[in-house]
């Protein structure tokens, strides 16, 4: 049911909810339902599209996520940009119709200004590194 | 959102050469630039300017011996990039939650 096929993803969180698609993916793509689930924002889902998210301001952040609209596949795909306190990720959305429901995806990743190098392939990738890292913790202790 | 800023590890980690020199490190211990640079497939200046770069962000530590350096990995400079993961997955979780309850409030 989800696709964990990428290589290069950091941060999946996926759930089946018993919606139709085009229910969530109005919650996803109006400004006005999203700030009430997700942050408050002048989200327009065209591609090229900047805007921002805005949390509650902190001692060392002014709560401004900005971004970018890169993708709007209506009812399978959305994506955008997310740069908070100087780190850019992605934020991709992919919704896919599953029994009872639809299954949402949602994946941050980037984490770095270049993009994923084909250095050795895959070996060296987010994931795998996000993979090895809890025993790369758990030699050190 | 995290209470240390991740960003210095993350942009030292965000070279998947300096990745690998950091697993590398991780997996088997001190090494030397020599020795590294064996494994890494790019050359010896590359790989001492990676170190450096790993070195700023506290991610390796180094120790001379005569005419050799050896370098070995900080795990606990991962830290704020732990923390970064934890939050953001909760907020994720947080907010799907939400997502459910107006999904629910929501007609059909």
């Amino acid at each position: 049911m989800s696709n964990l096929a990428e290589t290069s993803h950091a941060l999946v969180v996926e759930r089946v909810f018993p919606h139709t698609p085009q229910k969530l993916w109005r919650a996803l793509t109006e400004g006005s339902l999203l700030a009430q689930w997700l942050l408050n924002n002048d989200f327009e889902p065209v591609v090229g599209r900047r805007f921002q998210f805005r949390r509650e301001p902190m001692p060392n952040w002014n709560g401004v996520i900005d971004c970018e609209v890169s993708v709007v596949d209506p009812l399978k795909e959305l994506s955008y940009s997310w740069v908070a306190m100087g780190l850019e990720t992605v934020v991709r959305w992919t919704l896919t119709p599953a029994e009872g429901g639809t299954h949402l995806r949602m994946e941050q990743s980037g984490f770095g200004p270049g993009r994923e190098a084909n250095y050795k392939g895959a070996k060296y990738g987010w994931q795998s590194f996000f993979n090895g890292l809890e025993r790369t913790l758990a030699t050190f202790d | 959102m995290a209470s240390s800023n991740p960003n210095p590890v993350f942009r030292a980690l965000a070279d998947p050469t300096r990745r690998a020199i950091f697993q590398q490190l991780s997996r088997h211990g001190e090494q030397t630039v020599h020795g590294l640079t064996h494994h890494a497939g790019v050359s010896q200046p590359a790989v001492s300017k990676h170190l450096t770069v790993l070195k700023r962000a506290k991610l390796v530590r180094h120790r001379r011996d005569g005419r050799e350096t050896h370098y070995r990995a900080q795990p606990e400079a991962l830290a704020p990039m732990v923390d970064w993961l934890n939050v953001y997955g909760a907020f994720w979780r947080d907010r799907f939650d939400r997502l459910e309850d107006l999904l629910g409030r929501m007609d059909p």
